[in-house]
C-alpha cells in the first residue's frame, strides 16, 4: 500500500537534506580557504598571477563601464534634479551613487562575469582531467594552488577596480553633466566635496572587500566540485554558469543585508 | 604492501564493487584486468585514497588509506605515484614545470639541482627536447611519458597506472609496457596497472588479477591465469564472442 503524502514528506526531507548539506559544504569550503590564507607557505608568485589576471586583466572593462555608468547618471541626474531645481547637486548625486552602490557592485557583478566565469572553468576543467587528483596525490594541498590565490587576489584587486570605476564614472558624469549640459564646474566638484565624507568611501570599499570574496569563494567552489554536477564539458559549462548566477545574486542581495543593516 | 579487505562501493545504488579482497605484496608488479565498468580505476583510486569505500578497508603499508588524513596522509601520498589515463599533466605549464613540480613543492633542491633532475628524468623516459613544450603540443604517448616523468621523479614507492596504453597506437603502446617494465625492474616498486592490453601485459607483470561482477574471480601468475580452467576468465583473455559473459 502506497502513501503519496509520505512520499512527498519523504521527497521534501530528502531535497531539504541535499539544500542543507551543498549549503554545509559552501560554508566549510570558504572556511577552509581562510584557514589556509593564514597557513604558510603562500604562493607569492601565483597571487601577483591572479591579481594580474583578475585586477589588471580587467581593467579595460571597468573603465569603459565606469565611463558609461557615470555618463549615463549624469544624463538622467541632470534632467530629474532640474525638473525640481536641484540641478547643483548632480555631482553629489552621481558621486554618492558611485560610491556607495554602484561603483562596488557594478564592478562586482563586471568581475564575476570576466574573471568569476574563467576561474570556474579552468578549476572545473582541472577536476575532470584529473589535475587536483594528481596534486592531492603529491601529497600537497590543491587549496593552496588553486583557492587561497584567488581569495586574495579578488580581495586585493576589487578595491581597486572599484576605485578606479568610481573616478572613472565621475569623470564620465563631468563630461555629460558639465561639458555637454552646462552645469558649473565648480558646482559639480563643489557639492560633491560638501556631501561626501569617508564613510562613504568606506562603505564602498567594504562591499567591494566582500564581494571580492563572494566572486573567488563561489567561483572557485563550483569549479572544484564540477564532478558533483555531471562529467565533462556539460559539467564544467554548468559549473560556470551557476558560478556567475549565483555569485550575482549574492552580490546584489549581500549588498542590500550590507546596505540596512551597516550603514 | 597493499590489501583490499572486504571492500564495498557502490554509485547512485548500483554496487561496482562487492566484498573484494586482494593483496599486493611489496615489489610486485599486478595488471588488474576485467570488462570495462567493473570498478578496477575505481579500485585504484580507493587504494590511492580519492575514494572512499562504503565498506570494508584498503591498507598501505599497514595503514589504513580511508581513515588519515592531514600530514599523515601526505606524508603517505608522497610514497605514491598515479599515472592518470589523461595524463594529469598540468596544461598551463610546460613539459619542464611539470616534471619539476614536485620537486619544487617538496624536494628543498636548488632550481639548478632540479633543472638537472628534470632533464634526467626526461632523458630517462624517452623526451629530450621536449622541455618547453606545452601538454597540449605533445601526442598521446608523449603525455603518457611525460607524466610518468612528473611521478617517478620523487621515487615512489608504490605505484598505480590506470590504463596506460589506451588511446595509444600499438608501437607506443608497446613502448609505455617495456618503459613500465624497465622502471619497475629499476626502481624496484610496487604497483598495480589497469589494462585492457592483453596478453601482452602478462609479459612485464608479476601477477595478474581478473575482477568480473564487482569481486576477484581470479587471481595468479599471468601463466596460471593463462591456464585456467574458469570459463570467464578464458572468454575474456581471449576476447571470445561466445561464453558465459554476455556481450550486449
Amino acid at each position: 500500500m502506497t502513501f503519496p503524502f509520505l512520499d512527498a514528506i519523504r521527497t521534501l526531507g530528502a531535497s531539504a537534506f541535499f539544500f542543507l548539506r551543498r549549503l554545509g559544504l559552501l560554508g566549510l569550503f570558504l572556511a577552509k580557504a581562510v584557514l589556509y590564507c593564514f597557513l604558510p607557505p603562500l604562493k607569492f608568485r601565483l597571487i601577483l598571477k591572479r591579481i594580474h589576471f583578475i585586477g589588471l586583466q580587467s581593467m579595460l572593462l571597468i573603465i569603459l563601464t565606469g565611463a558609461f555608468t557615470g555618463m549615463v547618471l549624469g544624463l538622467q541626474g541632470y534632467y530629474t534634479l532640474s525638473r525640481f531645481g536641484s540641478g547643483a547637486y548632480l555631482g553629489s548625486m552621481v558621486a554618492l551613487s558611485l560610491v556607495k552602490e554602484m561603483g562596488p557592485v557594478i564592478s562586482g557583478l563586471m568581475v564575476t562575469g570576466r574573471a568569476g566565469s574563467a576561474i570556474a572553468a579552468e578549476i572545473g576543467i582541472m577536476r575532470i582531467s584529473d589535475q587536483i587528483d594528481a596534486i592531492e596525490l603529491m601529497g600537497l594541498q590543491p587549496f593552496r594552488y588553486l583557492v587561497v590565490p584567488n581569495l586574495i587576489a579578488a580581495i586585493i584587486s576589487m578595491p581597486l577596480l572599484t576605485a578606479v570605476f568610481d573616478v572613472v564614472g565621475i569623470f564620465g558624469g563631468y563630461l555629460v553633466g558639465v561639458k555637454l549640459l552646462g552645469t558649473a564646474v565648480g558646482t559639480y566638484f563643489g557639492e560633491m566635496r560638501a556631501v561626501m565624507n569617508m564613510d562613504h568611501i568606506m562603505e564602498g570599499i567594504l562591499k567591494s572587500l566582500s564581494f571580492g570574496v563572494i566572486i573567488s569563494w563561489i567561483s572557485c567552489y563550483k569549479g572544484y566540485y564540477t564532478g558533483t554536477w555531471g562529467w565533462g564539458a556539460e559539467g564544467v559549462s554548468k559549473a560556470t554558469t551557476q558560478a556567475v548566477v549565483l555569485s550575482a545574486v549574492l552580490i546584489l542581495m549581500w549588498d542590500y543585508f550590507m546596505t540596512s543593516i551597516l550603514f | 604492501m597493499i590489501d583490499f579487505e572486504d571492500l564495498h562501493k557502490s554509485f547512485d545504488g548500483v554496487d561496482v564493487i562487492k566484498g573484494l579482497n586482494l593483496r599486493i605484496d611489496k615489489g610486485e608488479l599486478l595488471a588488474l584486468i576485467g570488462r570495462s565498468g567493473q570498478g578496477k580505476s575505481v579500485l585504484l583510486k580507493q587504494a590511492a585514497g580519492l575514494i572512499k569505500p562504503d565498506r570494508g578497508r584498503v591498507l598501505v603499508d599497514g595503514q589504513e588509506i580511508g581513515h588519515i588524513k592531514g600530514k599523515a596522509l601526505a606524508r603517505l601520498r608522497s610514497r605514491l605515484g598515479f599515472l592518470f589515463q589523461g595524463g594529469a599533466l598540468f596544461d598551463s605549464m610546460s613539459i619542464f614545470d611539470n616534471v619539476a613540480f614536485p620537486l619544487r613543492e617538496k624536494s628543498g633542491l636548488s632550481e639548478e639541482e632540479i633543472g638537472k633532475r628534470v632533464v634526467d628524468e626526461l632523458k630517462l623516459i624517452g623526451l629530450s627536447g621536449s622541455e618547453e613544450k606545452y601538454p597540449s603540443q605533445l601526442s598521446g604517448g608523449m603525455i603518457k611519458r611525460a607524466a610518468l616523468a612528473r611521478e617517478l621523479i620523487l621515487g615512489p614507492e608504490i605505484m598505480f597506472f590506470d590504463e596506460p596504453t589506451t588511446g595509444l597506437d600499438p608501437i607506443i603502446g608497446n613502448a609505455i609496457l617495456k618503459l613500465i617494465d624497465d622502471i619497475h625492474k629499476r626502481f624496484h616498486f610496487t604497483g598495480i596497472i589497469v589494462t585492457h592490453e592483453i596478453p601482452k601485459v602478462f609479459e612485464i607483470v608479476d601477477k595478474v588479477a581478473m575482477l568480473h561482477e564487482g569481486t576477484l574471480l581470479a587471481k595468479g601468475s599471468p601463466e596460471e591465469i593463462i591456464a585456467s580452467e574458469d570459463p570467464i576468465v578464458q572468454q575474456f583473455i581471449k576476447g571470445d564472442l561466445d561464453g558465459p559473459i554476455s556481450v550486449c
